[in-house]
Order: structure tokens, then C-alpha cells, then sequence
């Protein structure tokens, strides 16, 4: 069998490429949406322990910001979306995509917690103290001096973080969601023939991230240069 | 103005402070020197509440401070300049910026007074060029000034300075140091900790001599300098002035 022929075989028959491109979509939906959360939730957790880092205070918050941080980065993502689909939310009807974005949401959030806990934490506590000095509350100071320099030196992290868990979502068919990863197997356990479709989709996850990190490298570059000013 | 009673400050199981007694007149000029490590820092420091004293009082317009709650803490933060000696100025932001961020964020000036008010300072620090500049585009010393000017904008009623030299390259300290004789003959209530013998003797009011965790003297520049009393303020004073 040659080439086109498989690629006939592949991609144009009963419009089997559809299956490449509806996955992607619902691997980008589950993406997008689960960085959203992650970032909303790792803002959150981020905030709360470095708070108790500083102040002692929230104590019991932190507690349970360390249990979730250790249980999700102690844990496989796959078993995390298992048990998100399976046990969580097994008797309720609720789609798939939504189980997985929320699943990996959660996921992301723990690694972005991380990342963000480092920014707060690394900004010299002198810029702290001259906050408070000048007679700006904890919230004040934080929101207006310490956020705005902790976020630019963890913005390419987090760009990272988000192109680390486009890929993680590949394993998003574990719950039978039809992503691209599923696509691509979809159409190799209909035609036999594993070469296409699974090179194509390793081709196009390369493509996004390729994508992604060059823009991470733009957007860090300008922020260097920024530092240089 | 400044009353200080008893004060003592423990980090840990190391007492830094150990009971410290001091009275700070409108108006005066008081400059702390002494070792590293004797304490002169932490009590600065605890006059505007940035260390919360272990024991004793500090009474400031004839209230007791020691006790406040964070929201009081801030209100008694916003009456009381710090200068830092690592200026501590925000980087993010400019010079301008930096200026007007407290009073305006606090609710003391609209934008436009605080934008005016920042002016003045600069001018007065001697900066009015740098307005739109960010902190590294300065030197170290006219970072410094920067930071005088933004403790200033809040119209503070003391001026604490902590080694605001220190960290300065040598030909830069005289620009701070002149900044903050004219600020003292303006009739700005000032506490300084320095080792700068010659600001000490020329602009205090008063000096004192801090060693671990005490006033060991205190005394008006120049009888401090020219006939010490405590033995170790002779030690001290024979190796910083050579």
C-alpha cells in the first residue's frame, strides 16, 4: 500500500480526519479552561500559604492548602481523573469534558500554588517592609507591591505549566473523551494502520508546544529587557 | 513625643533589647551608635512597630503604641517616616510613582495633590528630572533621596532612618547625608542610627551609645565626643575615629 493511498485511508474516507480535529478542539477546551482554574485555584492556594509564611496567620487554611498539595502532586493525574469520574461524580450525569477540566484544573492549580508560592516568597521582604512602613495594610502592600514583581518573574513558569498540562490532558481518553490523543487511536483501531495517524498526532501536539515555548521565550525576553530599563 | 520605657525585645531565645529607656523631644535630632549587632536597629525598628516589642511601652503623642491593633499600627506607620538602608524603593514602579503610591492608596491626597506634592519633594531632594525614571536607572544615592522623598509625602511627623548610608558607595553618602541636615534645620524630628561620627556631631541634638541591647550613654554631641564617660563607648570611639 502506498502513501497516498494511506493517507486516503487515514484521513479522507468516511472523513476520518474529523476525528483528528474534533479531538483537538476538545483537547485545547480542556485545556484552556483547566489553566483557568488552575491559575484561579494556584493564585489562591499561593496566597494563603505565603500569608502564613509571613504572618503565622490562617493557619488551619494552610493546613489544608498543604493536604491538597501533597495529595495532587503526590498522585498520578490519571488516577486523579479517575476518581474524579468514577467516584466523585460517578452517580451524577455531568459531561465528560467538564469532569476533565476540573480534574486537571486541580491538578494544574497544586504545580501553580508551587510556582507562585516561589514568586511571592523570592521578592526581597525589604520591599515588604517598606510597604508597611509607609502605613499600607498586609492586603495593600501585597496587591500593589509584592503581586505585581512576584508575577512577572513567575509568568514564564506559568506559561510552562500550561504547555505541561496540554500535554498531560492526552490522557484525558482514560474516561473515554474523544481528545486528540483518542482521535488518533480511533482511527488506527478503524484502519489497521498505527503509522499515520499516530505520527500526526504527536505532530500536532509538537506544533502547539512549539508554538507555545517560542511565545514563552518571546514574552521573557521582553520581560528581561523590561528589567533592563 | 517619643517615650520609651523598659523596652525589650527577645527573638527566639536571644534577647536583643534588654530593657531600653529613651525620650524623644518634638523636634530633636537623636543619632544611635554603636557595634553591630548591639541592638540599634531592632529599636528603631521597634519605635514604628516593624518589631513588636517583647516588653515595656512606648508612648507617642502621649498614647501607648504597644498595644494597638494592625489596623491602629497602621495609622501610627503612616505619622512615622522609615528610610531603609537598602531604600527598599519599588522597582516596578517610577520614581513619581513610589511617591505618591501611599498617600494616594491610603486616601490622604486625590492623584493631583499627590502628584504635586511628589514634584515639590523632588525638587527639594534635588531630583526633579527623574520623575518618569525607574529605581535602576539611579545611583545609589540618589535612590536614597528618592526614598526620603516618598517617606516624606506622607507628611510624617518622626523620621526613623536605619543606616540610610551604609549601603552607599563612599562618594555618595554626603548627598543623603546633606538631604537630611537641611530636613533637621527644617525642624523635622529625627532618630538616626548612623556611623557617620561627623552627621552625629554636627546635626544631633543628642547621641546615644547602644551595646548589647543597652543605652550605655547619652549625651549631647559634644560632650559624647570630646569626654565619654563609659568605658566601652572610649573603646568604641577610639576605633571608629581615627
Amino acid at each position: 500500500m502506498d502513501l497516498m493511498e494511506s493517507i486516503r485511508q487515514n484521513f479522507i474516507d468516511e472523513d476520518r480526519w474529523k476525528y483528528l480535529f474534533d479531538g483537538l478542539m476538545t483537547t485545547l477546551l480542556i485545556t484552556l479552561f483547566a489553566v483557568l482554574i488552575g491559575l484561579a485555584l494556584g493564585f489562591l492556594v499561593a496566597i494563603i500559604r505565603s500569608t502564613h509564611l509571613k504572618t503565622g496567620k490562617l493557619t488551619i487554611l494552610d493546613f489544608f492548602c498543604k493536604i491538597y498539595l501533597a495529595v495532587i502532586r503526590g498522585t498520578p493525574v490519571v488516577v486523579q481523573l479517575l476518581i474524579t469520574y468514577f467516584v466523585i461524580f460517578g452517580s451524577v450525569d455531568i459531561s465528560k469534558v467538564l469532569v476533565a477540566i476540573l480534574a486537571f484544573g486541580i491538578n494544574s492549580g497544586a504545580y501553580v500554588a508551587e510556582i507562585v508560592r516561589g514568586g511571592i516568597m523570592s521578592i526581597d521582604n525589604g520591599q515588604f517592609e517598606a510597604g508597611r512602613s509607609l502605613g499600607l495594610n498586609y492586603r495593600q502592600t501585597m496587591q500593589r507591591i509584592i503581586m505585581p514583581q512576584a508575577l512577572k518573574t513567575v509568568l514564564p513558569a506559568l506559561a510552562n505549566e500550561a504547555i505541561v498540562l496540554l500535554k498531560e490532558t492526552s490522557v484525558a481518553g482514560y474516561i473515554a473523551i474523544a481528545d486528540l490523543t483518542k482521535g488518533g487511536d480511533i482511527i488506527r483501531s478503524q484502519t489497521f494502520s498505527p503509522f499515520l495517524p499516530l505520527i500526526s498526532v504527536a505532530l500536532i501536539y509538537l506544533v502547539i508546544v512549539l508554538f507555545l515555548t517560542h511565545m514563552t521565550g518571546k514574552l521573557e525576553r521582553r520581560l528581561a529587557a523590561n528589567d533592563r530599563r | 513625643m517619643i517615650d520609651v520605657k523598659g523596652l525589650r525585645k527577645t527573638f527566639g531565645d536571644q534577647e536583643i533589647l534588654k530593657g531600653i529607656d529613651a525620650h524623644i523631644e518634638k523636634g530633636e535630632k537623636i543619632v544611635i551608635i554603636g557595634p553591630s549587632g548591639s541592638g540599634k536597629s531592632t529599636f528603631i525598628r521597634c519605635l514604628n512597630l516593624m518589631e513588636i516589642p517583647t516588653a515595656g511601652t512606648i508612648t507617642f503623642d502621649g498614647k501607648d503604641i504597644t498595644h494597638l491593633n494592625s489596623k491602629e499600627i497602621n495609622m501610627v506607620r503612616q505619622r512615622m517616616g522609615m528610610v531603609f538602608q537598602h531604600f527598599n524603593l519599588f522597582p516596578h514602579l517610577t520614581v513619581k510613582k513610589n511617591i505618591t503610591l501611599a498617600p494616594v492608596m491610603l486616601g490622604l491626597m486625590s492623584k493631583e495633590e499627590a502628584s504635586k506634592k511628589a514634584d515639590e519633594l523632588l525638587e527639594r531632594v534635588g531630583l526633579p528630572d527623574k520623575a518618569n525614571e525607574y529605581p535602576k536607572q539611579l545611583s545609589g544615592g540618589q535612590k536614597q533621596r528618592v526614598a526620603i522623598a516618598r517617606s516624606l509625602a506622607m507628611n510624617p511627623e518622626v523620621m526613623l532612618f536605619d543606616e540610610p548610608t551604609s549601603a552607599l558607595d563612599p562618594e555618595m553618602v554626603g548627598e543623603v547625608l546633606l538631604l537630611m541636615k537641611q530636613l533637621a534645620e527644617d525642624g523635622m524630628t529625627m532618630v538616626v542610627v548612623t556611623h557617620e561620627m561627623g552627621f552625629a556631631r554636627e546635626v544631633a541634638s543628642r547621641v546615644l551609645f547602644m551595646a548589647d541591647g543597652n543605652i550605655l550613654e547619652e549625651n549631647t554631641p559634644d560632650r559624647f565626643f570630646t569626654n565619654p564617660k563609659n568605658q566601652r563607648l572610649k573603646d568604641f570611639l577610639s576605633k571608629v575615629i581615627s
